[in-house]
């Protein structure tokens, strides 16, 4: 591993590239956003750039080099991309940038599309925590955690789907950006309760039965890095989740916590 | 104004009850599984409807957590928060927790013992009836509550 010794190849330099330009993008938007707009907060600002560096870190660097021998590592990047990662961006409120700083007939179309049939359906809690759990436990109860490791299209494909689903997972329970389709506090604390039960049985079912090509030590250090760090972040979610509907309460003063809840 | 009372009343029952649970569910973790290492994180006798209630239980005990901080945050700001009844259902919470994780998921659904290699019926009993005392004081602490909301009402003659 004599490569490791450099900070930075060339090739893992060529992937740096498209995360860089995101960010660019992203303070690119900023500026057309204040224009017109009140000043885009420097927090979400902030928040995208550590986003783009927690998952950019899952996909180059130290931690995604070490995650294909080790086990542990490999939960690391799981953590960072498919749970910390589309946290920080969905805090970042990239929707909200994306209509500001558009031209008003491009973001009408934007706004069209948030609200057609496929972003109803595949963003309610039910379905986006379905695309998430179940893509983790057929990674990790198939042949595919192997074929990853042997097919450089199939693992693009895999950390994509990771991302995405983590993605559509946070903005189905705590809503950030503009949401046509929102679901009921109940549903989505019911969702969250599942999906964390879900994640740590997982992580149990990985202790004691590691996947293909991982030693039984490996497994279950991985099986508790998967199990703790996933609390962690999903705890994290259910504050900013009753964080919300505090602070709902706290407009409608008439209304209590619980009357509110039930609705 | 009785329904706004009844509201504020169950609010506050039902935070310290998940409170109760949360705060027990705590403890386990970081006194049983992570200092004492009594508990194990898995054992090989669990059943895997031990495995299911556990993932459950565990993830509600965060839920709930969160859920009770919150829900006195808010009966405080509207300063309607009733301590005495708040704690007694706080206790009773954790006593009904701690009773279904002793007898349930450690003895029927063998998810793990709390204590392994020593003579485990001492620890099921100490553990149990810590449990059952948890939910007869809260049980007293609730009635003498109710008894008090009664007479303020003027539903009790004394």
């Amino acid at each position: 591993m004599h490569h490791n010794d450099y900070p930075m190849n060339l090739v893992s330099f060529l992937w740096l590239i498209p995360f860089i330009l995101i960010i660019f993008l992203y303070i690119l938007a900023i500026n057309y956003s204040n224009k017109v707009f009140r000043k885009w907060p420097f927090y979400r600002t902030i928040l995208f750039i550590m986003g783009i560096i927690v998952i950019a870190s899952a996909c180059i660097g130290p931690i995604a080099e070490n995650a294909h021998t080790n086990f542990v590592f490999h939960m690391y990047s799981h953590l960072l991309l498919g749970m910390l990662g589309p946290l920080l961006i969905a805090l970042s409120a990239p929707m909200t940038l994306l209509l500001r700083s558009i031209p008003v007939p491009a973001a009408r179309k934007v706004s069209k599309l948030l609200k057609s049939k496929y972003i109803q359906t595949v963003s309610h809690p039910i379905i986006a925590s379905t695309l998430n759990l179940g893509g983790l436990w057929l990674l990790y109860t198939t042949k595919l955690f192997e074929a990853m490791h042997h097919s450089w299209l199939l693992a693009l494909i895999v950390h994509l789907h990771i991302f995405l689903a983590g993605y559509l997972f946070t903005i189905s329970i705590i809503y950030i950006d503009p949401t046509p389709h929102r679901t009921s506090f109940k549903m989505r604390s019911i969702v969250i309760i599942l999906y964390m039960a879900g994640h740590s049985i997982l992580s149990k079912w990985i202790y004691v039965n590691p996947p293909r090509g991982v030693s039984k030590q490996d497994a279950e250090l991985g099986g508790m890095t998967m199990y703790y760090g996933g609390d962690f972040i999903d705890v994290i979610v259910v504050i900013i989740l009753w964080y919300q509907l505090y602070s709902s309460s706290r407009v409608k003063k008439s209304t209590t916590l619980t009357s509110y809840s039930f609705n | 104004m009785r329904t706004l009372n009844r509201t504020t009343e169950s609010l506050n029952f039902w935070s310290g009850i998940l409170f109760g649970l949360g705060a027990v569910a705590f403890i386990d973790e970081v006194i049983f599984h992570q200092l004492l290492h009594w508990h194990h994180f898995y054992d090989k006798s669990t059943t895997s409807v031990g495995l299911i209630s556990d993932g459950l239980f565990h993830a509600f005990s965060w839920f709930a957590t969160v859920a009770a901080l919150f829900m006195v945050a808010d009966l405080k700001k509207k300063n309607s928060w009733q301590k005495k009844r708040w704690f007694g259902s706080y206790i009773l919470g954790a006593g009904v927790f701690q009773l279904y994780d002793g007898i349930i998921q450690h003895k029927l659904m063998r998810l793990h013992q709390i204590r392994y290699d020593v003579e485990i019926f001492y620890y099921d009993l100490v553990w149990n009836v810590i449990a059952a005392i948890m939910i007869v004081i809260g049980l007293i602490i609730l009635k003498g509550e109710k008894n008090k909301t009664k007479v303020s009402e003027g539903k009790v003659a004394s």
